[in-house]
């Protein structure tokens, strides 16, 4: 047979198995080898809560989607080219992703009897119980072959079965034309002192890519071409480890050291691990004995003149609402970084949503606003927490920054920035004070006070949760409370006078306008490129800043004959947009299902209304 | 420069009740400062004082000093964010009973086992002062309050005997009106490294009033306590003819001079042994049957979480070759689109 090379756009690979057979990495290594190759790309995992769930059943199906392509790539993608299922439930749970020509490779030891079954399959033809018996399905023995591969490598049985995932993906790069480099690189690192774990895990590669070109069900392979890129140095990055260095750089423009109070919480730990690695950049983590102490040890970390982060998810914010009140009320910079997760209490937290916005923005006791800003893409998840840091520093306050699972897990190419690209962050910081130190006399323009902290001889003061008058002291005073409340969310309101306009993506005027925020940037772009290049009259307003919200918010909502506004919630934007600027209609499309956009289901919505 | 007890009195009128305990704490933390400042060689603005919610939590406005009031049950957590953050600040928080064993009882617990360097004045009155008058975790079995109207049915932590199982380094015990005792056990507390938990036995006056007058009565309180040196045998009593032994792994009350006891025989308070037994048998006597121990119980050496925090940072940084975020983000696997 000849073997052909097709050359494609873009390619959707989603790797699936237990929550042991390392899919996560397999879907990572596939990731990192394409973007080295000068693909773009966009991963997205989709993993269950459990470690280890129930051996071979739905449940403890734990998948990573990978997209690549030569061109612009903004989402994981809606369905898959490629899907690879290490077992018969990873099949049930995954097939409904599988596009019409989809390629599927499957591990069939794995579909005896007994598999199938366990994955609640009624009959023992899953492919016809599922309708997809029509695609090209290639049932290859990864088990058998990988026990093969090793079975003079001296491995126990467990440490060879665990190889498994390094033959499905010697199989993908076989079928996407990619060399092997990488990942042996990066086998010999991870395992550099077992050298024979390095040995067998790179011999089961290569079989693995041997026996894809060995057999005659592969008829074709694909290239994806390296994508035409901007200049420069790249790395990948995910939302959490960009999260983490955002901070950091704003610690560093600031010239204070960076304190970071957390407790480990899906799924936002991956920030504070980021964080705790960096001590060579005297960042000091704290991992605390609960969420409430993470944000209080910020806290007095802040009031000692530190630039003090807390990072957490849903579930951590609710238990820091107190304490955020008080950082509020005491007028201390603060970062606090959620994370966003499918909700209420514990809810789906391996998933994602954008379901606290409401929370954020007025989720504590008494009147506290707090700025909220939202991060739309893994990568720029490094700009939203050194702005963060930036106006919580500048402007003496709490902000509260939501990424969400999809941005925090998922990662993409990043062209390396450079600091000096970065403005200066310069805090109202005070050294010295005629007469005793006034804590709450503000700048006039920005309503921001000064910061004076333990150490600065001559400026002792007392702040805390009890109402003050402007000279810090204690006061119930009615008039007093209503003006200091008035002065606090003043000073959150005038940010809007430092934060940049908002910009459209598309015609100035135009028949529809999508608005989202946050994670869903990817999809909603994608939707509207698409639907531009059909001719519709759609564009993007996608915020970054919600409070405050642009300056010209207003005024961009007015050039507009529709406003959809798309959320993965069920209406929390929308309904603070509807109170903020009640002079518009808006529309909407929500969805809470746990699950990014997909691209379509954006399109259907703008068609309905256009 | 040398401080007097008057340099750390804010302008603030005090608004504790009268006859409550905590004025006389209030004294000797203004008495011991001036004695710190000059045995630690510290300056005023290093000093921070941090507090909770409850009536002692409003001590720090009491203060000419940097001052933190927090949240109810927080304070520690606070305190633990500014040391880490500046380990060259003094901090001494302010907490009661409530405020610190209840709804703050985890942060408590934890500071106390990282040993991180703050000073913990624990103000017990074993009641809730501030939302007048319920039970708090170490009001005793059968107390009656408002939540409590027919007595409590749970008991008390001894919040000695918590602070030495979650591995104190330091802890001493005073009484309010022993003000001259509560500032030599506060300069203590301030020259241990590590965290120094001083619990203050205090009155409140309004809702639980003779809180420890069993043992805080001047008539009896010489028979009733007994005030532990290190380096010292444990004497008490009114004529000092009352001391400590250990018989049967319990520490056993004896009157000098009687079935052949002598002040030889007596127990030597060694405040800095290692080895927590003895420390645990002070910390839980209790009146009748002992004498209740004041004076610092333990006082022992160990490395403090603030330390280690710095230290660990100092030994990564001089290994890594990452010294700015531009080292960093270039670190790892990148390439070059040319």
């Amino acid at each position: 047979m000849q073997h052909k090379v097709i050359d494609m756009q873009n390619v959707v690979i989603r790797f699936a198995g237990d929550s042991g057979d390392g899919m996560q990495l397999t879907g990572t290594l596939f990731a990192d080898a394409s973007a080295l190759f000068g693909n773009e790309i966009s991963t997205f995992p989709d993993y269950p809560a459990e470690i280890r769930a129930p051996q071979g059943t739905v449940s403890g199906v734990s998948g990573f989607q990978v997209h690549i392509g030569s061109g612009e790539v903004n989402t994981p993608g809606d369905f898959c080219d490629v899907l690879v299922a290490m077992n018969p439930a990873a099949l049930k749970a995954n097939a409904k992703w599988a596009k019409p020509t989809a390629t599927i490779i499957i591990d069939s030891d794995a579909f005896d009897e007994a598999g199938i079954k366990r994955a609640g399959f009624t009959t023992l033809d899953p492919f016809a119980e599922l309708k997809i018996e029509d695609r090209n399905i290639i049932p290859s023995p990864i088990t058998t072959l990988t026990k093969e591969s090793l079975k003079e490598s001296g491995l126990d049985n467990r440490a060879i079965l665990r190889s498994k995932n390094m033959f499905t993906l010697g199989m993908c790069f076989y079928l996407f034309n990619r060399d092997l480099d990488y990942t042996n690189d990066y086998l010999e690192k991870k395992f550099k002192k077992n050298p024979a774990l390095v040995e067998a895990n790179k011999k089961v590669l290569f079989d693995g890519f041997n026996y894809a070109s060995n057999i005659h069900a592969i008829a074709n392979t694909y290239m994806v071409q390296p994508a035409p890129q901007e200049k420069g140095v790249y790395r990948n990055i995910n939302g959490n480890q960009a999260t983490a260095w955002g901070l950091m750089a704003a610690a560093e423009k600031s010239g204070l050291p960076l304190f970071c109070g957390s407790y480990p919480i899906t799924p936002a730990t991956g920030i504070l691990e980021e964080l705790a690695i960096h001590k060579n950049l005297g960042v000091k983590t704290m991992q605390a004995e609960d969420e409430i102490a993470g944000i209080c040890t910020a806290i007095g970390a802040a009031y000692a003149g530190n630039f003090a982060v807390t990072t957490t998810s849903g579930p951590g914010l609710s238990l820091k609402s107190e304490a955020m009140g008080l950082a509020m009320i005491t007028e201390l910079p603060l970062v606090i970084v959620d994370v966003q997760r499918g909700g209420p209490s514990t809810g789906i937290p391996t998933k994602t949503e954008q379901t606290d916005l409401a929370q954020a923005l007025y989720g504590r006791n008494g009147e506290c606003p707090i700025a909220v800003i939202a991060a739309h893409s893994p990568s720029h998840c490094f700009d939203a927490a050194f702005y963060a840091g930036k106006y919580a520093m500048e402007h003496m306050m709490p902000v509260i920054l939501l990424t969400e699972g999809f941005l925090g897990n998922g990662s993409e190419p990043w062209k390396i920035p450079s600091m000096k690209d970065y403005p200066a962050i310069k805090p109202p910081i005070i050294d010295s004070s005629e007469g005793a130190f006034k804590p709450y006399h503000r700048d006039p323009e920005t309503f921001v006070r000064k910061w004076a902290w333990p150490g600065k001889a001559g400026l002792e003061h007392r702040v805390g949760g009890l109402e003050k008058n402007p000279d810090g002291v204690i006061s119930s005073d009615p008039i007093n409370h209503e003006k200091m409340c008035a002065a606090r969310a003043e000073k959150v309101a005038r940010m809007a006078n430092f934060i940049p306009d908002q910009k459209v993506i598309g015609a100035d005027k135009a028949d529809v306008l999508i608005v989202g925020w946050g994670g869903t940037f990817g999809h909603l772009y994608t939707a509207v490129q698409q639907m531009q290049s059909e001719g519709k009259s759609v564009a993007l307003a996608h915020f970054d800043f919600i409070n405050p919200l642009p300056k010209n918010t207003a005024e961009v909502f007015a050039r507009y004959k529709k406003i959809l506004v798309c959320e993965l919630n069920s209406g929390q934007f929308v309904d603070y947009l509807r109170a903020k600027l009640p002079d518009f209609k808006y529309l909407q499309y929500n969805k809470v299902q746990g699950q990014p956009f997909i691209v379509k289901e954006i399109v259907d919505a703008v068609n309905n209304i256009l | 420069m040398a401080y007097t007890a008057q340099d750390f009195k804010s302008n603030q009128e005090v608004r504790w009740c009268p006859g409550c305990g905590d004025h006389a704490v209030l004294a000797s933390i203004h008495r011991a400062l001036p004695e710190v400042c000059e045995a630690l060689g510290y300056t005023k603005e290093r000093i921070v004082f941090v507090s909770g919610i409850g009536c002692s939590s409003r001590l720090p406005y009491y203060m000419d000093t940097f001052g933190f009031h927090g949240i109810h049950g927080r304070a520690t957590a606070i305190s633990t964010g500014m040391k880490v953050a500046n380990p060259k600040l003094s901090i001494w928080q302010a907490t009661g009973d409530g405020d610190a064993l209840a709804i703050g009882g985890n942060h408590f617990i934890h500071a106390i086992r990282r040993n991180i360097d703050i000073n913990i004045i624990l103000f017990n009155n074993q009641i809730y002062g501030l939302t007048k008058g319920q039970y708090s975790p170490t009001s005793r079995l059968g107390m009656i309050t408002r939540t409590s109207p027919y007595g409590t049915v749970e008991n008390p932590f001894n919040p000695g005997a918590l602070a030495l199982g979650a591995g104190a380094t330091f802890f001493a015990r005073s009484l309010d009106s022993e003000v001259k005792l509560s500032q030599d056990l506060l300069v203590a507390a301030a020259k241990h490294d590590g965290t120094s938990v001083v619990e203050m036995l205090v009155n409140c006056v309004i809702f639980n009033d003779g809180a420890h007058a069993t043992i805080s009565d001047r008539e009896h309180r010489a028979d009733r306590t007994i005030i532990l040196r290190h380096g010292e045998p444990m004497i008490f009593g009114k004529n000092k003819d009352k001391g400590l032994i250990l018989r049967d792994k319990n520490l056993e009350v004896v009157t000098i001079g009687k079935d052949g006891i002598g002040v030889d025989d007596l127990l030597v308070h060694d405040a800095h042994c290692e080895n927590v037994s003895i420390h645990n048998l002070l910390v839980n006597m209790q009146y009748p049957g002992h004498p209740v121990a004041l004076g610092v119980i333990r006082d022992v050496k160990e490395r403090t979480y603030d330390d280690n925090v710095r230290d660990q940072v100092l030994e990564v940084q001089a290994k890594s070759p990452i010294k700015c975020m531009d080292d960093l983000l270039h670190s790892g696997a990148t390439w070059v689109v040319e």
